[in-house]
């Protein structure tokens, strides 16, 4: 079987689909895994460019599945991790150039050789998702504590168990505790009570996830960011680790304030 | 700063909760692909039925969807009967909504029996005329006419 197929979608748009992605493929290099992210979002190329790899594409996702390259030339290898890949999304071409089982069949072949295949799916409910969602072991739905994000991502779950990939696990980003302490944004327990499923994982709003992909070089990379501590927990996770969400780190006002939201659930993963 | 929008607003009364009881109404009626109007609609659709066969303590209707997970929502109604009525009194209480319900069908009474249109318009004519004085016939029109 070899390796874990995961996919990370959202429905709305915006959410931190890429970002998400971007980190934990980052995340899991760093932790000793042997990686590969692929950009989903057929016509919208942008996972590339969070990673920092955009320079170094020469052939992308439906170069791979119509056959004018060989699948080891559109893996795009990150210099600081050896063990991590990138295979881009197309920029031009028609999205219907790639079908689920096209996306299965990819997948196929990578397992063997890797230990986690990040898919990061294109927004919407549309082929695009469906592609992305199609070899999933798993489903990571971002979301953000907003009601539009949090609408779209019980339809996704809704669809996921259609699609038989449900139900799914869910990573609430972009969360600032402090306005949540007002009372001025859903905490992470009111999401996940409405749409009972498990969460994986909290990451708040943290200003360095701009500039780190300004300069392509995702959050996870550097120590010390608090939404790259979230990521690197999450990844943790993925591997089977048991961290707890309250236990992060030192900058432990913050997270004490997060894990304090989720009342005495302290012990779930 | 914050401690000032604190006191402002109080802790528990923040726009949160407007986004959970939002929220919490939209997704009952995603879940089930059933609009809000749709609901209500199937709600006067009920009581109408309903109150064909018995007379209904309409003040204390209550009929809501509950959620209780993704894949279980259920639609609770809780419908009180004033008393057990006798046909003249569900004839009284019915009878605006029951000459409507005949207005809107016309067509369908034409369909079930076209060779008596004129006669059925004329007694229509008719019954408009009378109302007042012949009540007691109308009940009958609706379960035939629905039939």
């Amino acid at each position: 079987m070899g390796a874990k197929v995961i996919t990370i979608t959202s429905g709305k748009g915006g959410v931190g689909k890429t970002t998400t992605t971007a980190n934990l493929s980052i995340a899991l290099a760093r932790l000793g895994k042997r990686v590969v992210a692929i950009d989903a979002d057929i016509g919208l190329r942008n996972l590339d460019i969070v990673m920092g790899l955009e320079n170094r594409i020469v052939y992308d996702l439906v170069d791979v599945v119509e056959g004018r390259c060989r699948l080891p030339q559109a893996m795009i290898r990150h210099k600081q991790f050896p063990n991590l890949y990138l295979i881009a999304a197309a920029q031009t071409r028609d999205k219907t150039a790639v079908s689920p089982s096209d996306m299965v069949a990819l997948t196929r072949k990578l397992r063997p050789e890797h230990d986690f295949i990040l898919i990061d799916s294109p927004a919407g409910i549309e082929r695009g998702f469906r592609n992305a969602v199609a070899p999933a072991d798993e489903v990571l739905i971002v979301t953000n504590p907003e009601v539009s994000a949090v609408r779209d991502a019980d339809r996704i779950i809704g669809l996921l168990e259609a699609f038989n990939r449900g139900p799914g696990q869910l990573i609430i980003n972009r969360i600032k505790p402090e306005m949540v302490r007002r009372g001025e944004m859903l905490s992470a327990k009111d999401v996940t009570d409405i749409l009972s499923i498990r969460i994986i994982g909290i990451v708040p709003e943290d200003e360095t996830v701009i500039p780190s992909s300004n300069s392509g070089v995702p959050v996870t990379m550097s120590e010390n960011s608090r939404a790259g501590q979230a990521f690197m927990n999450i990844a943790r996770r993925l591997t089977g680790e048991n961290v707890p969400f309250m236990q992060l780190d030192a900058t432990g006002n913050l997270f004490q304030r997060i894990a304090r939201l989720f009342g005495g659930n302290n012990s779930e993963t | 700063m914050s401690g000032f929008f604190d006191r402002l607003r109080g802790r528990d009364r923040g726009s949160k909760n407007k986004a959970k009881e939002r929220l919490q109404f939209i997704l009952v009626h995603d879940r089930i692909s059933l609009p809000p109007e749709q609901l209500a609609q199937m709600k006067r659709e009920i009581l109408e039925v309903i109150s064909k066969y018995v007379s209904i303590d309409e003040e204390h209707v209550d009929i809501a969807l509950q959620p209780r997970d993704r894949t279980s929502n259920k639609l609770i109604a809780e419908i009180p009967f004033k008393r057990r009525a006798h046909p003249e009194e569900v004839d009284e209480a019915a009878q605006g909504e029951i000459l409507d319900v005949i207005d809107e069908d016309e067509e369908e009474t034409v369909r079930v029996d076209p060779s008596r249109i004129n006669e059925i318009e004329k007694q229509m004519d008719v019954d408009e005329g009378k109302q007042d004085e012949q009540p007691a016939q109308d009940p009958t029109k609706p379960s035939k006419t629905t039939d």
